[in-house]
């Protein structure tokens, strides 16, 4: 163990990088104590010490040049005039205090920026600046030279004003409980002792008072709920919104009959109350994730811009401005943006996230190249063939997506019972309508409205936003992040659970390397180490993290040669690295795992041997769900993990290898038959199944860093957790039934008064909020109380 | 007592000025972020920091 880095708190290893006495953990780390320090914010570091974001590689370089491209630029601002700009970006590295003080002292940093401020849900920094003195351009290097590197995407572009859906609901809940604290002060007197000798005046301006608060509530605040009911019926579905609807019109009508005819006030204080809880419960369902995003679609994966070449001068253009026949320029980590075809460089593609390769592919000249695919290694150029729009990639997103939000509403559980219960309480309301119009005529009608009022199923209703809402609260501080809650209820249905491989069950950045052969000395380790540190192929990358020795020496004449190997000298002795044919000149493709070939001074060493690592507690997870679920394997990578799988999976399992995202589409959509289907993935590969499945989740190292659109998201380290994840539903969905029962149990007591037709507003005004109030807390506490005992 | 008829007018204008006070805070995007204000509010102004050093 070495220090703390003062930076980023990070293990600084054994030679740590001493500025000011200080230790850091890399040069990056130093570079932005050293920027901060300079520029008097080292109170950055005070506020949450070792808060700053370690960085890999802070290099910039050309990254941002499309900022300076007009068109872009438009798109991108919120506002612009006179010289001064208004930018919204997107950091997902904000997690702290600190973050927030620093991001909003960016002036600090640079005189042209007039202002910054942050939002931190959201993880935004909106920032006002001077055009002449600054550039957005400069903003985004500026950003990325501490550190805060900003996401520019194209979904950015195109939709800006979604941003206040939540501000509605909160207008909506502020009117209901306005009306609800004074409505409920004029309607006490009534339940004092002697309320019934209360003064006509009062009764009177009390009744108008009540109604005319009433109305915004019902008009207003109320209003989704009868949309939504009618939209049920429109679909031949009854949904707990149609007695909600029900119960406010008959309490609103009965009300109003009462104050405009002199009777009394009326039961407006209960019908306000129910709208504000109800409203409360629907807030609470609603606050979701607002800083992940789980309908990403190809326009967030791609760039904002690429480099095109025009008579050999480079100029960064829109994605959208990209035709056929364009030459473009791809540099090395860049993603190709549309099917191109290879002009000149040796192109190596990384499709992992595409196609579920692990290894990249190369390709020569004038062979095809799909989009999507990620260049590593040297710059290429290549034509464009086909337009972003018609890639392979964007054809598959943008295949149907089956709308199975709305086949699950009208089917999950909430509305099953609605139905139930709404034909009961229809028949219970009728029943004692026709009873008391044959005994006592005068009694007929208010019974009918009684029963339709105590009904109002408020306390039924909140039972799911609550004990689902604080389920995927405990979810989330677990370490799992779900859409909404009906992801709860479809994740609890499940039958079958089929995983992708590479990136799902296997680690994106850590590989099981072994070597065969000669044991090679610790001198010849370290010229191993020089001679694949010069490559940035991801075997390379992989072996010289293998090599744990510190030193390295100076390497001449360093060669790659694409889909070959490395050469180099060191100290006059010819080092050869890559495959089997390139080091030793003979050889088989057949190889069962990735495999590099060393030759050292002329002389064949052996072979690494790189195979996938599994993710930590696979094994122990397989066997659990195993129990309860039928699993498949689902990978587009070929078969040379089989053997291992079958060991982990079992012998029966299905595995399915060298499949295309299409395939693995109609696989799922196949399976769907015998039951529900959980898919679990990770790449754009997996898009189309994700997407086809019940419930698709994808995990994430990073869980601010794309993925493709699905119900949900697990981060990669606590996937040992999926099997206690799924059945806590089970708890979720025990707590809802007997939020249920005890619900019911508050009808029946209103009922009772309510067919006697001796229902007083009296006990509508304490029955409801009591059964509400005790129903949400009977949720939520229960909810905790085994989250922590099962999840955390 | 019909003063309290005048009392509960001047109540409903009191209440009905913090519901348009709640609208406006609404509209004007306090409640879009309910965590970061929590945390600016502690931070010293840069000012305040050069005296301390004094």
């Amino acid at each position: 163990m070495g220090l703390p880095c003062i930076h980023c708190g990070e293990d600084c290893g054994k030679h740590p990088i001493i500025w000011d006495e200080q230790p850091f953990c890399c040069h990056g780390c130093k570079t932005v104590f050293q920027i901060l320090n300079e520029k008097k914010l080292d109170k950055y570091y005070k506020i949450q010490p070792m808060s700053g974001i370690r960085v890999d590689s802070s290099e910039t370089g050309t990254k941002y040049a499309y900022l300076d491209n007009e068109e872009i630029l438009e798109k991108l601002l919120d506002f612009s005039d006179g010289g001064i700009s208004k930018i919204e970006l997107f950091i997902p590295t904000i997690h702290c205090a600190s973050c927030i003080w620093l991001l909003e002292n960016l002036n600090s940093l640079h005189a042209g920026i007039v202002q910054s401020y942050v939002n931190f849900p959201k993880k935004k920094v909106s920032i006002t600046y001077k055009d002449e003195e600054i550039s957005l351009r400069q903003i985004a290097e500026l950003l990325s030279s501490i550190h805060y590197i900003p996401e520019i995407t194209l979904d950015q572009m195109d939709k800006k004003d979604e941003k206040y859906a939540d501000r509605d609901l909160l207008l909506k809940i502020g009117v209901a409980g306005f009306s609800f604290m004074n409505v409920m002060l004029y309607n006490f007197p009534e339940y004092l002792p002697g309320g019934d000798q209360l003064e006509a005046l009062f009764i009177g301006v009390f009744g108008w008072l009540s109604f005319g608060l009433a109305l915004p509530v019902v008009f207003y605040s109320a209003q989704d709920y009868y949309l939504s009911a009618i939209k049920g019926l429109r679909h031949k579905q009854v949904n707990i919104d149609l007695p909600i609807t029900l119960g406010i019109f008959t309490l609103f009508v009965q009300s109003s009959y009462d104050i405009i005819s002199g009777n009394g006030i009326g039961y407006m204080d209960s019908l306000v109350g129910l709208v504000f809880f109800l409203l409360i419960g629907k807030f609470y369902q609603g606050k979701t994730y607002q800083a992940l995003s789980f309908e990403r679609d190809y326009k967030s994966y791609f760039p904002v811009a690429v480099t095109q070449l025009i008579d050999g001068k480079e100029a960064s253009i829109p994605l959208s401005r990209l035709k056929e026949d364009d030459v473009i320029r791809i540099r090395n980590q860049e993603l190709i943006p549309a099917d191109a075809k290879l002009l000149s460089g040796s192109a190596n593609i990384d499709y992992s996230f595409v196609t579920g390769e692990s290894i990249p592919v190369a390709k020569n000249k004038g062979e095809l190249i799909f989009a999507g695919g990620r260049q590593i290694g040297s710059t290429i150029e290549c034509t464009v063939i086909k337009a972003v729009e018609q890639s392979y990639l964007t054809q598959l997103w943008n295949q149907d997506r089956t709308d199975k939000d709305l086949a699950y509403s009208l089917n999950n559980l909430m509305n099953k019972v609605s139905e139930y219960f709404t034909a009961i309480i229809i028949g219970i309301a009728l029943t004692s309508a026709i009873y008391w119009s044959f005994s006592d005529s005068s009694k007929a009608i208010y019974a009918f409205t009684s029963v339709l009022i105590i009904a109002c199923p408020c306390a039924l209703a909140l039972t799911v936003p609550f004990t689902f809402g604080a389920t995927m609260r405990m979810f989330g501080r677990a370490g799992f992040y779900i859409k909404n809650t009906s992801i709860i209820e479809k994740l609890h249905a499940i039958k079958s659970i089929v995983f992708d491989k590479t990136g799902t069950i296997t680690m994106t950045r850590e590989a099981k390397v072994s070597f065969h052969g000669q044991e090679l000395t610790t001198k010849e380790l370290i010229m191993v180490k020089s001679l694949v540190s010069h490559s940035s192929h991801p075997l390379s990358q992989i072996i010289k993290d293998y090599i744990s020795e510190e030193s390295v020496y100076e390497v001449e004449q360093f060669q790659e040669i694409a889909s070959m190997g490395i050469t180099g000298l060191i100290d006059g002795i010819k080092l050869m690295a890559g495959s089997q044919v390139f080091v030793s000149g003979k050889g088989n493709s057949e190889a069962k795992h990735a495999q590099v070939y060393v030759n050292i001074g002329g002389e064949l060493k052996g072979y690494f041997s790189i195979e996938n690592k599994y993710r930590e507690g696979l094994s122990g997870i397989i066997q659990k769900l195993q129990k309860r679920f039928k699993l498949f394997l689902i990978s587009g990578d070929n078969e040379s993990e089989r053997e291992n799988l079958k060991g982990l999976f079992g012998e029966n399992a299905q595995l399915l290898f060298n499949q295309s995202p299409t395939d693995k589409r109609d696989f799922i959509k196949n399976l769907k038959a015998d039951g529900q289907v959980l898919m679990i993935g990770d790449g754009l590969n997996d898009a189309g199944a994700l997407m086809e499945s019940d419930v698709g989740l994808t995990i994430a190292d990073d869980i601010y860093s794309f993925s493709p659109a699905c119900d949900g998201i697990i981060e990669s380290s606590k996937f040992n957790k999926l099997h206690g994840f799924i059945r806590f539903t089970e708890t979720a969905l025990k707590v809802v039934k007997f939020s249920f029962v005890i619900s019911f149990m508050y009808n029946v007591v209103g009922l009772y008064f309510a067919v006697q037709g001796t229902l007083s507003p009296l006990i509508a005004a304490i029955l409801m909020p009591i059964s509400s109030v005790s129903v949400v807390a009977i949720a939520t506490f229960s909810i905790s109380f085994f989250a922590r005992r099962k999840l955390l | 007592m019909s003063v309290i008829v005048i009392l509960i007018i001047i109540g409903i204008v009191v209440a009905g000025g913090f519901l348009v006070g709640f609208i406006w805070a609404v509209k004007s995007g306090q409640y879009d972020d309910t965590y970061s204000p929590s945390v600016r509010m502690l931070f010293d102004d840069a000012k305040a920091v050069k005296k301390k050093k004094h």
